[in-house]
């Protein structure tokens, strides 16, 4: 019994620390500045207002922000579950010269940290002049080895019949790789897919890396620029906030059973 | 894998070899140019005085990295990395344990609030951060506004020398124990039933079972959940960045925070370069250890 309740305490008071810090915010995005600065210990707002809604797309360049934050996490992801799969196709399922070399050095590229290339990933697009473009911001990220390892682990456990009658038929590898190993991928298309969206649309340090130009930044880039030099209004910057994770939180309540499986077999940043 | 390469039909022969190429040529050609290549020339340009737009980058040897260990703030960072990434990781398994093993049932509670746990796992640090800058703001901040409405003064968390490190470690720790409670939850569930039968039809009781069944079976989620929690920590930089820029007076660098500084703000390329590969060095020191800790432990 008392073992119990100290466990419902333990989870209550944990609870509480996790939501209210979330609610706080939610209902900061319908404040007004006075109520903030006035209310400090309450929890809701006084009077409610939409002006952090209305603000945030004229204080900030936030229409373009957004288009900015879909085009780079949704093309990149999209050219990722692609690049990823066909890679994987080659070395679970064809047998040539160097196929072990090329899956050693996806596994190099898998323990290096991130920030290790940075720097000189930052000083090709210089010389490429792709620094505040599209390209640059999505090409260098359009592969993981990541997803590259989970594909290969995926791939190898589909029956090797189903491709070899598939030859028999007379198709070619391009036809089986589309036809018959991409339709039944489909669990680890969701979690690499998945994964990478997530991570990508999150992402501060790429997007304030190799773009300058604020009217080139992703979400969290802009948000975290703007907060409190150029908007200092709270609402605006909550309302952005909660607007860019929008979409991460519908996902995650439509597809969490996608998200817990990902998530507990890679981690994420 | 030895076994699909005899089974694999001889037709494929010279076909087999062009089509692999074609296949993984895309990725093959991103992370040659995008990682490999860059991983060779940041190692380069750690050995010269590089500078952007400079005239001349000469060749320095391994000056970059006696000239980092002379330096005040980099010495700051390193150390600030540790602190937070050993703070970070024995504090979360503490409290993800717990978690875990207080929702682990399959019912409808259980669940629900697992997913108000796990939540903050998928928001960005950027955003994470962002909230709790302002919360903690004595000025508009709920935690100031409650500590004046119990009578006392509002304390400054992220201005204060002395706070601002185990407060980024704070949020740190909130924003992740939702993954390592969850990452543990399925650790629990795939110990056999049979175990805990055994146990207590010994007699074991409830702490010993937990001592002698449920710890040495989840070992290996153990070192998986610390492994992702400590690489993610060494490399913290957004919640810094947003919360207080690595101040005050240096007292929240870490080493990230610390290269892009040299990088991207001063241009000092082989200067950060050369912080990038003590990141690596770092990184590969404190897996190795906890691949020790944990092997070490297999022993008895």
């Amino acid at each position: 019994m008392l073992t119990k309740s100290l466990k419902w305490i333990y989870v209550g008071i944990g609870l509480l620390l996790a939501i209210v810090p979330l609610i706080w915010m939610v209902a900061g995005s319908f404040r007004t500045e006075a109520d903030l600065y006035g209310h400090t210990a309450s929890l809701l707002p006084h009077e409610w207002t939409l002006h952090g809604y209305r603000g945030v797309w004229q204080q900030l360049p936030f229409l373009r922000l957004l288009f900015n934050s879909v085009l780079f996490a949704g093309v990149t992801t999209a050219l990722t579950v692609l690049f990823d799969s066909m890679c994987a196709y080659a070395l679970a399922r064809l047998r040539f010269r160097g196929r072990t070399v090329a899956f050693w050095l996806v596994l190099v590229t898998l323990m290096v940290p991130f920030q290790v290339t940075l720097i000189p990933v930052f000083m090709e697009l210089f010389h490429f002049d792709w620094l505040n473009t599209y390209q640059g911001l999505i090409l260098p990220r359009a592969t993981s080895a990541f997803g590259i390892f989970l594909f290969r682990q995926f791939f190898m456990s589909i029956p090797k019949e189903l491709d070899e009658a598939a030859r028999i038929d007379g198709a070619g590898h391009l036809r089986i790789y589309w036809r018959v190993i991409l339709p039944l991928a489909k669990p680890a298309i969701a979690t690499v897919a998945l994964l990478n969206f997530t991570n990508l649309w999150n992402d501060l340090i790429w997007p304030l890396v190799v773009s300058t130009d604020n009217t080139m930044q992703t979400l969290p880039a802009g948000l975290a620029l703007f907060a409190g030099q150029h908007v200092t209004d709270h609402a605006v910057l909550f309302a952005g906030a909660i607007i860019s994770l929008l979409p991460i939180a519908v996902v995650f309540f439509l597809a969490q059973r996608y998200f817990v499986a990902g998530i507990s077999t890679s981690g994420l940043k | 894998m030895t076994t699909l390469l005899r089974k694999a039909p001889a037709v494929l022969g010279g076909r087999g070899r062009a089509a692999g190429y074609l296949f993984m040529a895309p990725s093959l050609l991103i992370l040659g140019v995008f990682v490999l290549f860059p991983i060779g020339r940041s190692l380069w340009y750690s050995l010269h005085n590089w500078t952007v737009g400079a005239a001349e980058q000469p060749w320095t040897g391994l000056d970059n990295y006696t000239k980092l260990f002379g330096d005040a703030q980099f010495r700051r960072a390193l150390a600030n990395t540790l602190i937070i990434t050993v703070a970070s990781t024995a504090v979360l398994v503490v409290i993800g344990l717990g978690l875990a093993l207080a929702l682990q049932s399959e019912n409808v509670v259980s669940r629900v609030i697992r997913s108000a746990f796990f939540f903050p796992t998928v928001i960005s640090l950027t955003t994470v951060g962002m909230v709790w800058r302002f919360l903690l703001d004595p000025d508009i901040g709920l935690v100031g506004g409650v500590t004046r409405a119990l009578g006392l003064d509002p304390v400054n968390w992220l201005q204060s020398t002395a706070l601002a490190l185990p407060t980024v470690i704070f949020v740190n720790v909130w924003k992740n124990a939702g993954f390592v409670m969850i990452v543990l939850v399925a650790g629990l569930k795939a110990i056999p039933g049979e175990y805990y039968e055994a146990a207590s039809l010994d007699g074991a009781g409830r702490l010993q079972t937990l001592r002698s069944i449920t710890l040495p079976a989840l070992r290996p989620t153990m070192l998986f959940v610390t492994f992702m929690v400590t690489v993610q920590s060494l490399q913290l930089f957004d919640l810094v960045y947003v919360m207080t820029g690595g101040g005050p007076l240096d007292h929240t660098e870490t080493l990230v925070t610390k290269l892009y500084r040299d990088g991207f703000v001063n241009y000092e390329t082989g200067y950060a370069a050369a912080t990038s590969w003590v990141l690596f060095i770092v990184v590969v020191l404190v897996s190795a250890l906890q691949l020790r800790i944990f092997r070490y432990n297999d022993a008895d």
